[in-house]
Formats: C-alpha cells, sequence, structure tokens
C-alpha cells in the first residue's frame, strides 16, 4: 500500500469514527444490551454501537481498513409429501463477522458471542489473523475509492412480510395441493415446501459508512412423481417454472399452486408415455423459466473477474473469458443480438440490494453489448485491477457492488448480481419463435445441468421437452440433454423474445468459493432460439 | 499452544453440552421434545496466485428443538445461548407444533441408549491455529514459485462437539475434527493443471509439501495437452475420481424410495432390489463409523446408535437405508447410519485389489488416467446417471505407458455400471471426495481400471 493510500484510511477511518459515535445515544450496558439483542432490528442503536466497538478494537489493533456486518439470519422451512407434513421449522442465526486490513492482507473472524468483550475480541483476532496471513514481498490488497459515509435503510419490494402469516395457513395451502395433484391417479407421489428467509443486516466500516438492509426471500415449491404400473419407469414434475424471488408472501399466493399443480400432475403423468429423442442436432426454442440456468452458467459465471484472475481455481474454476487486458472490448461472445446487463435493482430480484457487503451503492452496467464482451463483475478489491481498461474506455474505475457473503460467519467476495438478458426489439413472444421453427425441440423448466471449470463445454437438460415440425408442436420428448460449447451456442442465437415476453428466473443457493458460499441471484431473459445445437439421449438401462 | 491460541475458543465437553441440554429442556411443555446440540469452531486459509488470499475463523453453537404435542411436530432452531434464547426456541417449536397437523408417521423419542465412542477427534487438528494454516499453506506456495508456476488452493479445519438430549432421559455426546487440504498448480498461460488433496481427522497426517509437489508435478506433465475423440473408453481412475463417482451410490440406498417404485434399487415388477447382484462380486461397499480409517458419529440424528452397515457385499444389496418409520411399516430393523435418506452422506468404504496405479498403467494397451472428476451432476434417477468432466490432469496412456497429456472430457455414466465394467482394483485409501474442497465424510476407495466407460464430449477446459 502506498504511504498515501495509508494515510487516506488513517484519516478517513478517524474522521469516520467521530461520525459515527455522534449517531449514538451512550454505550448500552451488558444487561440493557442482553435485553435489547432479543428482538433487535436493523439500524438499532444497540447493533451500531457492537459494530463501533468492533472497528475501534480493529483499528487499536493496527488495522488500516475495517469493516463489521451484524445478520439476524431468519428462515422458515416446511416441506410436505402427500398427506403429510414431513418438516416445519423456524430457524435464526445472529452473529458478527469483523474484517480488517492488515499492510494489504485481509483477515476475517466471527462470532455468534455478540457480549461486547467478545466483539473487540475477534477483532484482535483478525488483526492476529491478517498478520499471520502476510507474508514478505506479497501484493497488497488495494481498495477502489468508493464513496464513505453511507447512511441509510433499504428494504426488499415485499408487500407480505411472510413471517407475518399464520402457519396453519401455509401448511393448509400445500397439503391442499398435494390432494390435489393426487387427484390424478398415475400421480403417485407429490412434495411441496415453502422456504422464507428474513436477513436484517447491519453494515459499518471505517471509512463512516454505517447502513442496514432487510432482505426477504420466499419460494414455493411442488414436485410430483409418476410411476408406471409395472415398475420400470418414473418421471417428476418440478414446479420450477415459479422462481424463487426477492419478494414476499404475494409471491406464494399470486402463483396459484392449487390451480398449476393439476397441470404439473399430467405433464409428469405424459412424461411416461414420452417419446425418447433421438440423438442429433437441432434448433432449439428455449423459454426463458429453462434460459435462465443456461445464462446463469455460461454467462454470469465466466465474467466474474476473480475467477478470470486465477482466485478460483480451485474449486469454482477459472474463465474462458481471459485474459481481462485482451478481452475486454473485443471478444466476441455471441451474435450480435446479445446484450446482457449487471444490475442488484431489479424489484423483486434475488440479488437486490441497497448496498453491498463492501458498503457500496451497485450500479447497472453491460457486460455483454451488441455480441461483444465489454465489463465483469466486481468489489473493491478487483475494481483497480481494470483501471487502464476503464481509463481507455471513459468508464469510471468503480466496483459494481458485486461483495456478498451468505451470513455472518463468512467473509465476503465476488458474487454475481442480477445478470440478465436483454429484450431484443421486435414485439416477438414464445408462440412465434415455435412458429418460425421447421424442426426442433422447445424446452421448459429447468433440469439438469454441469459446466466445465472454465465454462466451455456444458450439458443441460430440463423439464418439458416438445418435438416442433413445421412450426407446430406435435408431441413430447424425454431423456433430452443438449450440449454446448459457450461462444459457439450463443453465436448460434438468432431470435429472441420482445420486452413483453421477458421474466425473472433464479437460483436460491448458487456455489462458489471456499469454504462453499451460497448466494441468489435473479436471471432475466425471453425466450430465444439457437440453430443446430447437439442434443444427446440421457435414457440408459440398469 | 502458543499465546495467542489461549484466545482461541474451543469446543463443547460432554458436561458443558448435558448442561446446556438440560437449560433447554427445562423450558420444555410438550409431550416430547428433543433437543440437539451442535457446537463448533472452523478455520479456513485460502490462497491464490502463490498468496494468501483470505481466511477466515468463526465459532457458533446451533440448537434444534424438535417438540412433539399429542401427534404434532414442530422444530425450531437457534445460536443464542442466554436464558432468553433458549425460552424463545422451545415456544417457537412448541407453538409450530401446536399449529401443524397430526403427524401420521410419528415415531416416539428414544429412551436412553448405549453408544461407542467416536474415533474422529485430534487435538493436532484442533489446535490448528491461523499461523499453523499459513505456515503449512507456505509449503505450497513456495514450490509453486519456485517452479514458476502458480498455485491456489484452500486449507480448513473444523473441531466440532455434537450432542443430542430429549425428555426421555437419552442424552448422547461425541466430539470430532476433520481437516481438508487442496490445490489446484497452474501455469502462468493457463494451459495446464494439475490438482492434489488429502483429508483426514489428523492435521498430522496432512502432507502439504508432499501434496504441492504432486500438483506440481502433474501440472508441468498436464501441457501440451492434446484433443481426443470422444467415445468409450478404459479408464484408469485415482482413488479421488473412484471417491467422486461411487459415494453417489450412498445417496441412492433410501429403502422407502426403492419400495415405492422411484429408485435404481427399485425392482421390475415392485418391490427393491435386496439380494440381488448389481455390480462385480469383487466389489462390497460398508460404511463402519468405527473403522479407524473411516471414523463417523457413534449416533444418528435421532439418537439411534450407529452400527457397521453393509450395503453391498460381492456384488449383492445386502442392505437399503430404512429410516425408523419406514422399518416399523416393513417389518425390518432400522439401520444405523448417520445421515439417512436423501442427501445421505455417510462414511464409506470400498474392497480394493492387490493391483498398484503403476501396474494398472502398465497393463494398459490404450486409455485414458484421470484424476478427479468435476461438477457432477445427476442425469437419470433411474440408473444413478451422473454427468460431469475430468480435470486438473487428464493422460493418455498407450502400450502401457504415459505418453501424452489430453484435452478435458465430459461424461455420462453411472457408478454402477462403473463397477460392472472393472479390469483391476488397487489398494483402498482415503480421498478429499467434496467437489468443494470441504472435509466430507470420510470416504476410502481404490484406485481402479474400467472399460467402456462413456465420454460424450470434449472440453477446451484447462
Amino acid at each position: 500500500m502506498s504511504p498515501s493510500r495509508r494515510e487516506f484510511l488513517r484519516t478517513t477511518s478517524a474522521a469516520a469514527a467521530a461520525g459515527l459515535a455522534l449517531g449514538i445515544t451512550g454505550r448500552a450496558d451488558a444487561a440493557e444490551l442482553s435485553s435489547r439483542l432479543i428482538a433487535p432490528s436493523p439500524g438499532d442503536a444497540v447493533l451500531n454501537d457492537l459494530l463501533l466497538r468492533a472497528l475501534d478494537a480493529a483499528k487499536s489493533a493496527g488495522a488500516q481498513y475495517a469493516d463489521a456486518r451484524i445478520s439476524l439470519n431468519r428462515t422458515q422451512n416446511i416441506f410436505t409429501r402427500e398427506n403429510r407434513v414431513a418438516g416445519l421449522s423456524d430457524n435464526e442465526t445472529f452473529g458478527i463477522g469483523v474484517r480488517v486490513l492488515v499492510e494489504g492482507a485481509w483477515g476475517f473472524v466471527a462470532t455468534s458471542n455478540l457480549e461486547p468483550d467478545s466483539v473487540a475480541r475477534v477483532a484482535r483476532q483478525a488483526v492476529a489473523q491478517a498478520k499471520a496471513n502476510r507474508a514478505p514481498g506479497q501484493r497488497p490488497v488495494v481498495l477502489a475509492p468508493a464513496p464513505g459515509n453511507q447512511r441509510g435503510t433499504w428494504r426488499s419490494e415485499a408487500k407480505v412480510d411472510p413471517f407475518t402469516i399464520p402457519i396453519e395457513d401455509k401448511v393448509q395451502l400445500l397439503l391442499s395441493v398435494n390432494a390435489i395433484a393426487l387427484k390424478n391417479p398415475q400421480a403417485r407421489f407429490v412434495n411441496s415446501s415453502m422456504f422464507f428467509l428474513k436477513d436484517e443486516k447491519s453494515y459499518a466500516n471505517t471509512e463512516g459508512t454505517l447502513v442496514s438492509q432487510t432482505i426477504i426471500r420466499s419460494q414455493p415449491s411442488v414436485t410430483v412423481t409418476a410411476v408406471s404400473k409395472d415398475f420400470t419407469d418414473f418421471q417428476s414434475r418440478q414446479s420450477n417454472d415459479i422462481a424463487p424471488m426477492g419478494r414476499g408472501y404475494e409471491h406464494v399466493t399470486e402463483n396459484k399452486l392449487e390451480e398449476n399443480v393439476v397441470r404439473w400432475a399430467d405433464e409428469a403423468v405424459q412424461k411416461l408415455s414420452a417419446k425418447p429423442v433421438e440423438v442429433g442436432r437441432y434448433d432449439l426454442v428455449l423459454h426463458p423459466n429453462h434460459l435462465w440456468l443456461t445464462i446463469h452458467e455460461s454467462i454470469a459465471h465466466p465474467t466474474e473477474l476473480d475467477r478470470a484472475m486465477g482466485y478460483e481455481a480451485n474449486y469454482a474454476g477459472t474463465s474462458f473469458v481471459f485474459p481481462p487486458d485482451k478481452v475486454l472490448g473485443s471478444l466476441k461472445f455471441g451474435s450480435p443480438l446479445l446484450n446482457v446487463r449487471g444490475d442488484r435493482s431489479q424489484p423483486g430480484s434475488l440479488a437486490a440490494c441497497g448496498w453491498d457487503d463492501d458498503g457500496v451503492q451497485p450500479d447497472e452496467f453491460d457486460v455483454i453489448k451488441d455480441g461483444i464482451f465489454v465489463d465483469y463483475q466486481t468489489t473493491r478489491e478487483q475494481a483497480l485491477w481494470l483501471d487502464s481498461y476503464y481509463k481507455k474506455a471513459g468508464k469510471p474505475t468503480r466496483s459494481h457492488g458485486c461483495s456478498y457473503a451468505q451470513s455472518w460467519s463468512d467473509v465476503q467476495f465476488q458474487r454475481m448480481p442480477n445478470i440478465s438478458l436483454l429484450p431484443g426489439d421486435k414485439d416477438l413472444g414464445w408462440n412465434d419463435l415455435i412458429s418460425a421453427t421447421d424442426r426442433g425441440i422447445a424446452i421448459i423448466g429447468d433440469g439438469s445441468f454441469s459446466i466445465d471449470q472454465q465454462r466451455f463445454n456444458a450439458q443441460f437438460g430440463g423439464q418439458l421437452f416438445y418435438e416442433i415440425r413445421g412450426g407446430k408442436i406435435v408431441g413430447m420428448l424425454k431423456d433430452v440433454a443438449y450440449q454446448i460449447r459457450t461462444p459457439d451456442f450463443w453465436a448460434n442465437l438468432d431470435m429472441l423474445g420482445g420486452p413483453k415476453s421477458y421474466e425473472l428466473g433464479g437460483a436460491f443457493n448458487d456455489g462458489k468459493g471456499q469454504p462453499s458460499q451460497s448466494n441468489a441471484v435473479s436471471h432475466g431473459c425471453v425466450p430465444t432460439r439457437h440453430r443446430q445445437i447437439n442434443v444427446i439421449n440421457t435414457g440408459r438401462q440398469a | 499452544m502458543s499465546r495467542a491460541s489461549q484466545d482461541q475458543p474451543r469446543v463443547m465437553s460432554r458436561a458443558e453440552a448435558e448442561a446446556l441440554a438440560k437449560r433447554v429442556l427445562a423450558f420444555a411443555t410438550a409431550t416430547e421434545t428433543r433437543v440437539s446440540i451442535v457446537n463448533g469452531v472452523r478455520g479456513n486459509t485460502r490462497f491464490a496466485v502463490n498468496q494468501v488470499s483470505t481466511a477466515g475463523d468463526n465459532a457458533d453453537t446451533t440448537i434444534v428443538v424438535r417438540s412433539v404435542v399429542g401427534k404434532k411436530v414442530g422444530s425450531a432452531t437457534t445460536n443464542r445461548v442466554d436464558d432468553a434464547g433458549l425460552k424463545a426456541v422451545v415456544e417457537s417449536s412448541e407453538r409450530l407444533a401446536k399449529l401443524s397437523p397430526d403427524d401420521v408417521e410419528l415415531m416416539p423419542e428414544l429412551g436412553p441408549q448405549q453408544y461407542r465412542e467416536g474415533l474422529g477427534w485430534s487435538d493436532r487438528t484442533a489446535a490448528l491455529d491461523p499461523a499453523g494454516r499459513a505456515a503449512g499453506v507456505r509449503l505450497i506456495t513456495d514450490q509453486a514459485k519456485s517452479a514458476g508456476l502458480v498455485s491456489t488452493g484452500y486449507l480448513e479445519t473444523r473441531a466440532t462437539a455434537q450432542a443430542i438430549a430429549n425428555s426421555k432421559g437419552l442424552f448422547a455426546y461425541t466430539r470430532d475434527t476433520s481437516v481438508a487440504l487442496t490445490t489446484t498448480v497452474r501455469n502462468e498461460e493457463g494451459t495446464g493443471s494439475g490438482w492434489a488433496g488429502s483429508t483426514s481427522s489428523d492435521w498430522g497426517e496432512i502432507e502439504p509439501a508432499a501434496l504441492g509437489a504432486r500438483a506440481v508435478d502433474k501440472a508441468r506433465r498436464s501441457t501440451p495437452a492434446s484433443a481426443i475423440e470422444p467415445g468409450r473408453y478404459t479408464v484408469i481412475l485415482e482413488p479421488t475420481a473412484v471417491g467422486n463417482l461411487v459415494q453417489l451410490i450412498l445417496g441412492a440406498t433410501s429403502a422407502r424410495n426403492a419400495d415405492e417404485g422411484r429408485s435404481f434399487f427399485t425392482k421390475q415388477g415392485g418391490g427393491n432390489k435386496i439380494g440381488s447382484k448389481v455390480i462385480d462380486e469383487r466389489v462390497s461397499l460398508v460404511s463402519d463409523p468405527f473403522d479407524r480409517q473411516t471414523p463417523g458419529s457413534p449416533f444418528t440424528g435421532d439418537g439411534l446408535p450407529t452400527d457397521r452397515v453393509v450395503w453391498i457385499e460381492n456384488g449383492v444389496v445386502r442392505n437399503l437405508n430404512y429410516d425408523r418409520y419406514w422399518a416399523e411399516k416393513q417389518g425390518k430393523q432400522p439401520t444405523g447410519v448417520s445421515g439417512g435418506g436423501f442427501g445421505f452422506s455417510g462414511v464409506l468404504k470400498m474392497s480394493g485389489g492387490n493391483e498398484t496405479l503403476e501396474s494398472m498403467i502398465a497393463g494398459c494397451q490404450r486409455g485414458l488416467l484421470v484424476t478427479r472428476f468435476w461438477y457432477i451432476r445427476p442425469v437419470d434417477p433411474r440408473t444413478i446417471l451422473y454427468t460431469g468432466l475430468t480435470r486438473d490432469g487428464t493422460f493418455l496412456i498407450e502400450n502401457g505407458k504415459i505418453t501424452r497429456a489430453v484435452r478435458n472430457l465430459r461424461f455420462n455414466e453411472s457408478p454402477i455400471f462403473m463397477l460392472n465394467n472393472i479390469e483391476a482394483m488397487g489398494a483402498p485409501v482415503r480421498v478429499s471426495s467434496s467437489e468443494s474442497g470441504s472435509p466430507g465424510s470420510s470416504v476410502v476407495v481404490p484406485p481402479l481400471r474400467v472399460r467402456d466407460f462413456n465420454f460424450t464430449s470434449l472440453s477446451e477446459a484447462v
């Protein structure tokens, strides 16, 4: 770290601490702390006090920069099968994580013990750990400038807090859905579930930022399984046309599970007698509730800057979008129809937030413009790595706000924002793409997925596969998977839907990092058509 | 231990866990109550581009309360261990139970049980602090730097105490440790990559310098890699690659799924495949938490003592996984394996043979040597068919010798088909079988030579 940079951190930290202290009405004593921690709300002075204690202790122990996160994370799970509640639980986890920079090396320690002494102790341990991590001659971590003194609160756009809905109502709905599914005589089994999350996070750093956020996410889910009479086949239909969302209980009610389950049960049964696919090359028409996962794997992951720079080589992998100075602004990622944007602001999306876990307000940014790769996903640690490109391109050198940790106990690192495929100019929809296709396969819902560690070679299944002949759907297929080479697949994109066909899909548990952390992310997209994609048959006899 | 490590948290003793459990049960008013405690200390150090990138240490105690009110069941989890937090979690669990419909599959809580001692604790692992982890990591990064290569990797330690207590007087306690160290070494151009990894309960059994040397050697030999045609190949799978695939069989051992007609272990016409031969007669698959090579928990999640379970003996299915409800319904004994049902991740040992990796290579006319597999995902549960790719060290064998590095390949294959096509087996060893590099369950498997392994496409990924 350069002396001027170190000086900057020292002065801003001191100013920040003074500013933060003004917002707090005296230090809580231990008894008061204990009682107020039972039901803290984001922005509560007692939480701010603990955050400040952590930052003070870190600075006193020698940190040039520190940030602290307290999170009260509540989840509720309800699992049912047929006429039975198989699991019903309310869960909460509460704790603090303190991250420090000491002469360019990171340290991070977390605890669920929120006594003031414990919080100060983990801050000191983080500094000691950073000193142990530092080695002579190593490249220092340098944070890109970001506005300090951020203050405020942010809340997911949830109309109905799912934790306010009585559990009986939720159980009754799921058991009713199951009973309706089982009216179909060949639908033998049905599992249904609801999952809700409310994460109340408070964050402070030594640059004067102090923000709190309430993040709400909801996912209803149903799986119907049909078994053939002779026990030689079974097929399932998952309701993944209903994506997990950063919304409240309205996401459950608006999706009309009791109506839709009749169709899901019918489709599970139809899959038993579907025609096994003939291997070969087909034009694929992909529904947004399928395509989001292909975008996630083949576009969103390879445009993470830490992967491209080799930081995730031991698990998640690296990237074919490499090296940055050779590909930024020039790599042809796909057809000129391909426009992809990153954001953490789409209403109801899973990655939406007010500030990331670096305390940065995320921006919207182009990742692929007219088929050309133009930017990576970044954090404060990473943005300076692209400084010369940004200067040349006339863009500001700033973090895109992609720092995220799954919980108080995990260190934050680069995670993907919502990465979305923008609609085309023409007002086309799903049926228009099918009508325009002579010989192809239409795929609905996501299924099996696997991709290599540089994101070249991928294989995807789905929920439902329909044979297209002469612009019409002529029957259902099964045992379908397609294999792609990423740049070829996106180069073969020749039709896409318009703004009216745009939908958000998403994943609740995207894994990355060591230890593996879950990230929740949405991908908006429209239906697409891809010419001449390789399809295999996955059915084998045991 | 150094002065700094006195500040380090330690895991709960039996007496502390029992005292905490009693405090929870004292708040209970339900017909039956079970409390499960997981108290743990975790540490990790990541390294990238030949230096430590991030690290993390955390300590936490999770308390799960399960309440039965009449025939209604609810559950709640917290990590707050003060009286207010414990009272709140019991009330929350009981409230959920009261609002739930009767559970038609309810099994009564077990009374007091006898448990054996778990074998998975190591003081050396529990005492490893951030400075010790960083020093271990440098034994790898320094080698890679000297070789002009780029190392990335991960070291994780866990020390965990687990306890279960219920309102019928059952109390179970165990503690264990685990450690995993994995590294991927690449060249600067990104055209070559080699992996090595190891896991154990005992940090003393991990050899960072030897792992670094293996990964450096593989990275050097992995370039230039040439393309070959996908298709059916004879493969020699290193033990890690065998572990990646064979453990998937345990995930399909639910007796209920088999009896319900939705499993590979479903018999045509109905019933399950217990007694049927499904794989090569040289292969047995056993879960034994009291085998020193595969230490595991002495009790299941509901407090049942665990025991040695033989899944497949000489190719024949001997046991499937019966939970307490399904066992009673079918007139069977419940299977004492930790983590039963979906997502089963118990300990596993596979039988082996007398060959070595070297003799298997020498006896191979034409085939591929595979270091490990990655992004392994289910494709068809009817045959336990999975897809995934080779990674970080894939080589062509011709006339008994490794002749060159080859590009990676995607497979669509089932461990069942694979274990029917065995040509040769080596000695079983403990492997780091989780894709994420975290310490998983103990998995002990041999290297294998297998014919007709199904590769369906080529990958350019390095």
